[in-house]
């Protein structure tokens, strides 16, 4: 894990960016996620003295949103979706077939630090269950065999 | 969790003066509007089931065991969540309902183990205790599923253990240390079948931000956070109602007991003072009273230099008495004196002085006091009349402007400073004048302090007089309040000097150090901003002008007209659990109990013919003369009783060196403390447990205090006093303190009203207590000030010279830290030192990096008193320039630094301000050293004493 010491400054940055806006603890907790990929367990301490928080607050708030993470991601994430419409639409199945193929559980991330795995719940796109996201862009009708393509690319990629 | 069958009524008391008539099973209930259906049925002495509602804490509804059914209502709403209405119609018991609870209880059960007969809880376990009243009789889902019963147990908490196999996730703890100490140090991690209660980021309570005041055992149901001592020793049999003797906000406490061992202290929640809460002193901090370091038998020597002797008391008393009479035959009868204890009882502080007026013939009586809020007294009763506070304690919850000055209640008073925390998280504004930035200023959550005066140390005269110049000058002031009920032509004086131009924010800015625009401000939301309350400490009084600035706060007050009613008044958070109380009793040298002085012939006359003496109409030595005159040989033969001196005092090889000149020094104490070390009779002292009387506290609260068990050195502290009274000729004769209280009462107008039978009866009185206000004085000067008129008095600032030069350019400032107690005897005899296990000196990260300094460093401390030596603490908490410690340990030498200037008016020491030098070093100081050895040497006498029957 990175030394919170070279990411102090980006937490600062962001707490002093939204230090005005009332109910800003979400924001300033998705503005660290997006930007180190996580929230380091020593911005707390920062978090909770810029919003006169106690530490254990703005734990409870990060510890109740699974999206929120405190450890770092691999360099992709894919999050596959388990609600209704996916399930009935064998969401089940691809869930199976992911975790096979990248050989990793629900939260955990590949040994060769490229893709993390979470679950998610509703996606919105249920007219194309079942559906997954691989990082910000959501995609629908996912097959197994759609999903091998796309994992392909993602490592071409790499 | 609440001791023996205390009820709970669910959900708080409303205040509501409207009243709602509803039916419950049937019974027409009258209750306040805005009460739960849950308390109003309790109330009416019917029990709902419940596990995540007590009435300390507002309701949550999360446990669904308190379910009722109302007619009319959809569904089953939660009775703790649902307010009661004008002829609602509720039943608390059908099989519908009966058939729910047993469901929830069967979930929780589900997931809890059975191990009820070997669990510190059996027997105390609302858990237990709901699910027989639900009557869960098997629980169909087994016990082999997903389930917490392998959670780790943290005990990392001397006190206390959490167990969370144990936990049903109730939120009570979470919510009690947000709501009742307001410190936020628990939440819920995770969500769903994984949440649990987490002290700060999942970490143990003793890394978290927890200060273990006790709050969320008390609120636990289970066993989930219970005391150690309980698991250790099983649940108590028997508890006494009696008053906490750390600080002065005595609160009100359980000791509950098997037998004469006191198993727990559980905060009392019909106590008056602190409705139920406690700090992690009070609560946890007892193993003091009966630590192995208790000297239980009497002891005499004639040269300190000797090995303690074990006596008899008899033999102890009688060479007191002996050796006393001896010096003042030799050397008069003014060369004797004694010290009160602020820590004692009422009624042992007064047979103290009047051991010393009547026994000893003179009015060589001081008390501890001098040295902290002698200043309060002085000003206090020059301006308003009384020498006290003007309010209770809960009067900050009507507060709209508070401001402190010089006072760290969360850690010097920290169940008022919790208090205040629950009022300020409800909007009140805040104004702190303090040099460092303490808790409340930005680190207590969700409290931000509006305005932060960090003044410079000093020149609090300076800041409160400019203060007192934008609400003349600005005419913001109350003038119809103050020429109605002051005195108009000490009003008319005082708008006249402090409008002038010198005493201008803008003048004192740079002198102070506080921007003028914070002043005019600060100054403008008190005077505008509604009910404005002064709570002042130790930062006020210890200074060379203390007495000025507690008469400029007064003038302040009275100049916005808060003073007289709820919410407004000015406060004096008092030290000691009975500083007040030894005060009142006529502790020093110019006062008679009740604050009439000595030369007032008529109260000379009225206790000559009480206690059949001729009394000195002269005032007698104040602790500081009494040093002065044993180094000029004047004065011989000391009593001190629960005072240590020896390490409290300022400039303290001055005290050293007056102790040795010492022919015959008399201590009382429970402990061999620095002051012992030093005398030649030692007298065995009991502890609060271990006898009758009472405290007074901060809001002139009169507390009992009861005795629990038997004193281990076989007498409680007054009947000491009584022995060495009649030894010296004296006759006393009490059979128990309350006849000592009806003495008291006979001869002191502010008491008159007072007695065993009244506090007994009414938990506690605030005095004045008389035939006028028989139930005592919540809220004092409410029609007229104590002296008539409320006197305005000018505020000159006077420099102290204690000043910055090249030779000592730092500022170093002393103060308290939440859990250790002043001079430590107790606390440091406690599990406490796992918070502070020694003095450090903090510095602003500039200083440090000026000198070189790095945190944990040795730093030599040298002013022009002396010289000790310390580790560094770097923190932005200090200005630059200003340093600071706490005195909690003998060999930290802090008072070796402090000097002799004290307060022009009382004598009470400046040991806020001293101009040091300050560097890194490797070593102790000389005198840290040669106090070691002096140290390390008395400790071999005691422990190579010669026991009583050999």
């Amino acid at each position: 894990m990175q030394d919170y010491q070279t990411q102090k400054p980006t937490v600062l940055e962001i707490l002093n960016t939204h230090q005005a806006m009332p109910g800003n603890l979400l924001p300033i907790l998705h503005g660290i996620q997006d930007t180190l990929g996580y929230i380091p367990p020593a911005a707390v301490v920062d978090i909770a003295k810029a919003l006169n928080l106690s530490q254990a607050e703005v734990h409870g708030v990060i510890s109740f949103y699974h999206y929120f993470r405190e450890t770092p991601p691999g360099e992709h994430t894919i999050r596959i979706c388990r609600a209704e419409s996916c399930q009935a639409m064998n969401g089940k199945a691809l869930e199976t077939h992911v975790k096979q193929q990248l050989g990793i559980d629900f939260h955990e991330t590949t040994a060769d630090g490229i893709f993390s795995l979470e679950p998610v719940y509703c996606l919105g796109n249920c007219a194309c269950s079942p559906s997954i996201t691989i990082d910000d862009e959501v995609m629908g009708r996912v097959t197994t065999e759609k999903f091998d393509r796309l994992l392909a690319t993602y490592k071409g990629a790499k | 969790m609440s001791a023996n069958n205390e009820i709970d009524y669910g959900t708080p008391a409303s205040s509501s003066a409207n009243q709602v008539t509803l039916e419950i099973d049937g019974h027409k209930v009258t209750v306040n509007a805005g009460s739960s259906v849950m308390r109003a049925a309790a109330e009416a002495g019917i029990s709902i089931p419940k596990l995540c509602a007590t009435d300390s804490l507002d309701p949550f509804g999360s446990c669904r065991m308190c379910l009722v059914q109302i007619e009319g209502a959809r569904g089953y709403p939660a009775s703790c969540t649902t307010p009661v209405a004008e002829g609602m119609k509720v039943c608390t018991q059908n099989d519908k309902l009966a058939s729910i609870r047993r469901g929830i209880a069967e979930l929780y059960i589900s997931d809890h183990p059975l191990d009820c007969l070997t669990c510190a809880a059996n027997g105390d376990c609302e858990l237990q205790d709901t699910v027989g009243q639900v009557g869960l009789r098997e629980v169909r889902y087994g016990f082999d599923g997903e389930n917490h019963l392998d959670s780790e147990k943290d005990t990392s908490n001397p006190y206390f253990s959490f167990d969370p196999a144990k936990c049903i996730v109730c939120s009570r703890c979470v919510r009690a240390c947000e709501e009742v100490q307001g410190t936020f140090a628990l939440t819920i991690d995770g969500r769903g079948f994984d949440s649990k209660v987490s002290p700060g980021q999942n970490q143990p309570f003793m890394e978290s931000e927890c200060v273990s005041c006790g709050a969320c055992v008390q609120a636990c149901p289970t066993a989930t956070l219970m005391e150690k001592s309980v698991i250790d020793n099983g649940v108590p049999e028997h508890s006494t109602i009696t008053t906490c003797a750390y600080c002065g906000v005595g609160c009100s406490f359980k000791a509950e007991m098997k037998g004469e061992q006191l198993v727990r202290m559980v905060p009392d929640k019909n106590g008056q003072a602190n409705h139920g809460h406690s700090c992690v002193k009070g609560r946890f901090a007892f193993g003091y009273a009966t630590h192995k370091d208790r000297i239980i038998t009497p002891m005499v020597r004639e040269k300190i230099s000797d090995p303690w002797r074990e006596v008899s008391w008899e033999e102890a008393i009688g060479f007191a008495a002996n050796k006393l009479k001896g010096i003042q035959a030799k050397y008069g009868k003014d060369s004797i004196g004694g010290i009160t204890s602020s820590r004692c009882t009422n009624e042992e502080t007064y047979l103290v002085q009047k051991l010393i007026r009547a026994g000893f013939g003179n009015n060589n009586v001081d008390t501890c006091a001098r040295v902290c809020h002698s200043p309060t007294g002085y000003g206090l009763k020059s301006t308003f009349g009384e020498s006290s506070g003007t309010q209770t304690f809960d009067s900050v919850m009507q507060s709209d402007v508070i401001m402190v000055i010089g006072a760290n209640p969360t850690d010097g008073h920290p169940v008022f400073g919790s208090l205040m925390k629950r009022r300020l998280r409800q909007g009140a504004k805040l104004i702190v004048v303090d040099p460092r930035s303490i808790d409340l200023v930005s680190n207590s959550p969700h409290v931000k302090a509006d305005y932060h005066l960090k003044l410079r140390p000093g020149t609090n005269v300076a800041v409160v007089t400019a203060l007192a110049h934008v609400i003349v000058t600005e005419g913001l002031a109350d003038e119809k309040f103050a020429l109605e009920r002051c005195d108009v032509e000490s009003f008319g004086k005082w708008k006249t000097f402090v409008a002038l131009p010198e005493h201008s924010p803008e003048a004192v800015a740079e002198l102070t150090g506080v921007p003028a625009e914070t002043m005019r401000a600060a100054a403008r939301l008190y005077a505008t901003g509604g009910n404005g309350a002064i709570y002042y400490g130790l930062g006020v009084t210890e200074h060379s002008q203390g007495s000025t600035t507690v008469i400029g706060i007064a003038n302040l007050a009275m100049a916005t007209g808060n003073i007289g009613r709820d919410g407004v008044g000015v406060n004096p958070l008092r030290g000691q659990n009975n500083v007040q109380g030894s005060c009142d009793m006529g502790s020093f040298p110019h006062e008679f109990v009740g604050y009439r002085h000595v030369s007032d012939s008529q109260t000379r006359m009225q206790f000559e013919s009480a206690w059949g003496v001729t009394l000195s109409s002269e005032p007698g030595l104040r602790i500081p003369n009494m040093f002065g005159a044993a180094i000029d040989g004047s004065f011989k033969g000391l009593y001190v009783q629960g005072e240590d001196i020896a390490q409290s005092d300022p400039d303290i090889t001055h005290v050293h060196h007056a102790l040795r000149e010492l022919e015959c020094l008399v201590v009382q104490d429970i402990f061999l403390n620095e002051t012992a070390k030093f005398a030649h009779v030692f007298l065995p002292g009991s502890s609060f447990l271990e006898k009758n009387g009472t405290f007074t506290n901060a809001e002139r609260r009169i507390s009992p205090v009861r005795k629990v068990m038997t004193p281990l050195g076989g007498k409680e502290d007054w009947e000491v006093t009584q022995d060495l009274s009649n030894a010296l000729g004296y006759p006393m004769n009490y059979s128990h303190p309350s006849e000592i209280m009806d003495e008291i009462a006979a001869l002191t107008p502010q008491f008159a009203g007072v007695s065993y039978e009244k506090i007994d009866e009414m938990g506690s009185i605030q005095w004045p207590c008389n035939d006028e206000t028989p139930d005592g004085t919540p809220i004092m000067h409410a029609d007229h000030f104590v002296r008539g008129k409320g006197r305005f008095m000018l505020t000159e600032y006077v420099a102290t010279e204690e000043r910055t030069s090249s030779k000592y350019p730092l500022i170093l400032t002393t103060g308290r830290i939440l859990s250790q107690y002043n001079v430590g005897a107790q606390t440091r005899r406690t599990e406490n030192v796992a918070w502070h296990e020694e003095d450090r000196l903090e510095l602003h990260p500039h200083d440090a990096e000026v000198l070189g300094i790095s945190d944990g460093d040795w730093c030599g401390v040298k002013s022009r008193s002396g010289e000790t030596v310390l580790r560094a603490l770097i923190t932005d908490r200090m200005q630059p320039g200003v340093v600071y410690t706490t005195f909690h340990f003998p060999h930290s030498g802090a008072n070796v630094i402090t000097t002799d200037n004290s307060d022009w008016a009382t004598n009470c020491p400046e040991y806020k301000v001293t101009a040091v030098h300050v560097a890194k070093v490797a070593q102790p100081s000389a005198w840290q050293q040669e106090y070691q050895d002096f140290s390390d040497n008395q400790l071999s006498l005691l422990e190579n004493r010669i026991a009583v029957n050999e």
